[in-house]
């Protein structure tokens, strides 16, 4: 069944990492990213490994389970390794096998990058696995609102996601059953050349937009009749608000940015 | 309450031909009542529902509402904040992902503070019965459940009258039961005044006051009594009256002399085994 | 001529935190040019139940069979089976694609591999059946008729393909009771005339009782009886109103006067009848 699919990688839980307030992980994934950059050493690559797995641990999630949201990049991974360990310029050769030679350099700026794309992905999948997908509306929605000014429709963007968050279930129970009722009218959607097939999708793409469209046009006056009149004048049940343990988890991302920034240009600072 | 005068409604349809959905209705709602509409599909239920929270506006004739005309735009909020719809399909009106986040949304729209939302919302989520389901994912509940979400989303609007289309026409008879309950409930403790429109007679049996529509003009109308014992008008117009009036009407009719208006089975075994 | 159902169990969302059985051993046989009902509340396991019998489902154990053949094969006679038990969903209107009525309709017997005069022949019988004039609606585009007009279309569509078997979930759900009296008459007629087996999925008591000869009440997973409607609602009435059933109408009203100490018959099962024998019990005539 269709419906099997649950949404997003949301995994329930009440750490330390679930209890933040999603602008705090927001915030502090792109300043994680942005620490990322700063690494040069193989101690800085250490120490962000270091943190990313104490993040993990800390969130109580499986860890496999974690790691397992990289595979989707690790084609990714291997061909930056690949490309940097026989492209990039270096004096020290290891070995050497036809006209490909493998550099120390080449191999030391591949295994970083390929580390660079690893933590990036592990340390955003985090953010997704403790924050579920309404939260993390809120979270958006909050930090974009200082750009309304500049045309960023932060409502609009955050209203968008929830109904789609809140249709996205009954749409794919809806395919569900569009597609039984045309089965049993001998609809075959699986065999045939591709123009054929593409063909034999419409006896479920036609009834599944036209019923998208309904449901559309009957919410939009639903919630009209509850007063619904965009982002003006609208409050919020829950407001965001940070807590102690935010301030703690920025202290933390700071610190930690802090030490990368030193280890890469504290030292030429002390050398002066 | 609300009071409805000479109203017409005209629509152009797909065709280009022009089609009157009302043709002058007049009718007046008192604070606090229960009002029942019946009739068989396109006599205009709908169309008049949707006149009474402005979501229509009359080509003739008017529509108050609590003293505010619906043709002005300027009541257009207040208006929908003293009318609440509730729809027949209970999936295309719940807008949220989870059940308080969407009862908060009516609130939310009109910027009632963040507090004071928290509240209504349980208050609201208890008048329905609900309050142990509002972390649940509404996608989840059964229709009836659905509905009541949808109903508790009207009410922490805090309106003073709910108008039901068809509420329960995609339900279960579980779920029909569950419906009928609350609005009698909402109807008796709060003192909201209901306009309920339905296919099922049964529960227009539980109004203070049925009218019948067909073909945009109110047939007739009166206290359930009054409407149910006119077993032949009502199958005129395309509508069945409940079994005790149906035997009650054929009993008079081969001659038999029955005391009073019997539409439930209850008043029909009082007169027949006495 | 028979479905025959033996011993089949079905789990939703198996192997997931969410598992749900659905189909707790059941077995039973629907004859050719039987009517029968399938009642029971929300999440009995009656729509999981009735989409076995066309193969839509298939069952985690036991045998679906249609004419003596297992619709588990994926061969052409297995195909063949499964095309003669015909399927009307709820809200069939949901399912119409086509930019004609006719087309629509037409959708079915082509699956089938009829000849185009089979086809032609098959849509005008079954818009004869559902009460849709053939050149006032053929040619019309479906989306621009009313719900209970779609709604024939729809039921046409699945009668085009000539079933021997048509197994209808609430075909009267969201009709007002004009619209409601009209398609069962269409049904009937179509029972009556091609002998085909109709099996009705409904929550009304009153429709199961006026239009069925037999009954199967699902509760929990389970046939909790099988057998003629009018007696079930005689002997099990305690146990109906136990899983969630109500009683028709007309059992209510007869249980009633009965009470209150006018002599009827049991079993009386329609309005006529309970007329009659209120008239007779009063010596009126």
């Amino acid at each position: 069944m269709l419906s099997d699919i649950t949404l997003g990688q949301y995994f329930p839980g009440n750490s330390f990492i679930h209890r933040l307030d999603p602008r705090t992980k927001i915030l502090a994934t792109l300043i994680y990213i942005i620490a990322i950059f700063f690494a040069d050493s193989f101690l800085s690559y250490a120490i962000l490994t270091g943190f990313a797995l104490a993040v993990i641990l800390i969130s109580r999630l499986p860890l496999l389970m974690v790691l397992k949201s990289l595979k989707p990049i690790m084609i990714i991974v291997v061909l930056t390794l690949g490309i940097h360990m026989f492209t990039a310029p270096g004096e020290t050769v290891l070995f050497t096998w036809k006209f490909l030679s493998v550099t120390q350099e080449g191999l030391e700026l591949g295994v970083k990058m390929s580390l660079r794309l690893m933590l990036l992905l592990l340390f955003s999948s985090v953010l997704t696995f403790t924050t579920s997908p309404i939260v993390l509306t809120d979270g958006i929605e909050s930090l974009l609102r200082p750009f309304k000014k500049i045309g960023v429709p932060a409502h609009e963007l955050a209203m968008m996601m929830t109904i789609a968050l809140r249709f996205i279930p009954t749409l794919l129970e809806e395919t569900d059953r569009i597609m039984k009722a045309q089965t049993a009218r001998g609809a075959d959607f699986s065999s045939g050349n591709l123009l054929q097939r593409a063909k034999n999708m419409l006896p479920l793409l036609v009834p599944l937009f036209i019923s998208a469209f309904r449901r559309a046009d009957e919410l939009a006056v639903a919630m009209e009749s509850r007063c619904y009149r965009g982002g003006e004048g609208r409050t919020r049940m829950h407001e965001l608000l940070y807590k102690g343990i935010d301030y703690a988890a920025f202290g933390t991302i700071f610190a930690l940015t802090a030490l990368l920034a030193f280890l890469r240009w504290g030292t030429a600072l002390c050398a002066l | 309450m609300i009071s409805v005068k000479e109203l017409k409604h005209i629509y152009t349809d797909a065709d280009g031909h022009e089609v009157s959905a009302l043709n002058g209705i007049n009718l007046d709602i008192p604070a606090g009542e229960f009002i029942a509409i019946i009739g068989a599909n396109g006599g205009g239920k709908s169309t008049l529902a949707r006149h009474l929270n402005a979501l229509l506006l009359p080509t003739s004739g008017k529509c108050i509402v609590d003293g505010l005309d619906t043709a002005e735009e300027k009541n257009l909020w207040d208006i929908r904040q003293h009318v609440g719809m509730v729809f027949q399909n209970p999936d295309n009106q719940i807008v949220a992902a989870i059940v308080e986040e969407d009862v908060a949304f009516g609130p939310e729209n009109v910027g009632v503070p963040g507090p004071e939302i928290k509240g209504r919302v349980d208050r609201a989520l208890a008048a329905v019965g609900m309050s142990e389901y509002a972390k649940h994912a509404p996608h989840l509940l059964s229709g009836g459940q659905k509905q009541r979400i949808a109903i508790a989303g009207v009410l922490a609007l805090e309106p003073r009258v709910i108008v039901l289309d068809e509420p329960t026409a995609m339900l279960d008879p579980q779920g029909r039961k569950e419906i009928v309950r609350t609005v009698k409930q909402l109807n008796k403790e709060k003192g909201i005044t209901i306009v309920y429109i339905t296919h099922y007679m049964t529960e227009a049996l539980e109004a203070d006051r049925v009218v019948v529509m067909e073909k945009g003009n109110i047939r007739f109308s009166g206290t359930p009594h009054e409407v149910f014992s006119r077993v032949d008008e009502l199958e005129k117009a395309g509508l069945e009256a409940p079994l005790a009036a149906k035997i009650a009407s054929e009993l008079r009719k081969s001659g038999i002399k029955l005391p009073k208006e019997i539409i439930t089975d209850e008043e029909l075994a009082e007169v027949l085994c006495r | 001529m028979s479905i025959d159902i033996k011993n089949i169990c079905y789990t939703y969302m198996r192997g997931t935190p969410f598992e749900k059985k659905a189909l707790d051993d059941v077995s039973v046989s629907i004859d050719k040019g039987e009517i029968v009902a399938v009642i029971g509340h929300t999440g009995s396991g009656k729509s999981t139940l009735v989409q076995h019998l066309n193969g839509l489902l298939r069952p985690d154990a036991g045998q679906v069979a249609v004419d003596g053949i297992s619709l588990a094969g994926k061969d052409a006679a297995a195909k063949k089976a499964r095309q003669l038990v015909g399927m009307v969903f709820q809200y069939p209107e949901h399912q119409i694609f086509a930019e004609t009525v006719y087309e629509d309709i037409a959708f079915g017997p082509r699956n089938r591999g009829f000849e185009p005069e089979e086809v032609d022949k098959q849509v005008r019988e079954a818009m004869a059946f559902v009460g849709l004039d053939f050149e006032t609606f053929a040619r019309r585009s479906p989306f621009r008729l009313s719900g209970g007009q779609m709604r024939r279309v729809a039921i046409a569509g699945v009668v085009a393909m000539n079933p021997d078997y048509l197994v209808l979930d609430e075909p009267s759900a969201g009709l007002d009771p004009r619209s409601r009296n009209a398609v069962f008459k269409e049904i009937m007629a179509l029972h009556k005339s091609r002998g085909i087996a109709i099996v009705l999925v409904t929550h009304s008591m009153e429709e199961a009782v006026k239009y069925a000869k037999r009954m199967l009440v699902i509760n929990q997973g389970r046939i909790l009886f099988d057998g003629n409607p009018a007696d079930i609602f005689k002997n099990h009435q305690q146990k109906l109103v136990e899983v969630g059933m109500d009683e028709p109408q007309v059992f209510k009203l007869a249980a009633l006067l009965r009470k209150q100490g006018m002599e009827l018959p049991q079993g009386i099962t329609d309005d006529v009848t309970l007329l009659q024998m209120i008239k007779k019990a009063k010596g009126w005539r």
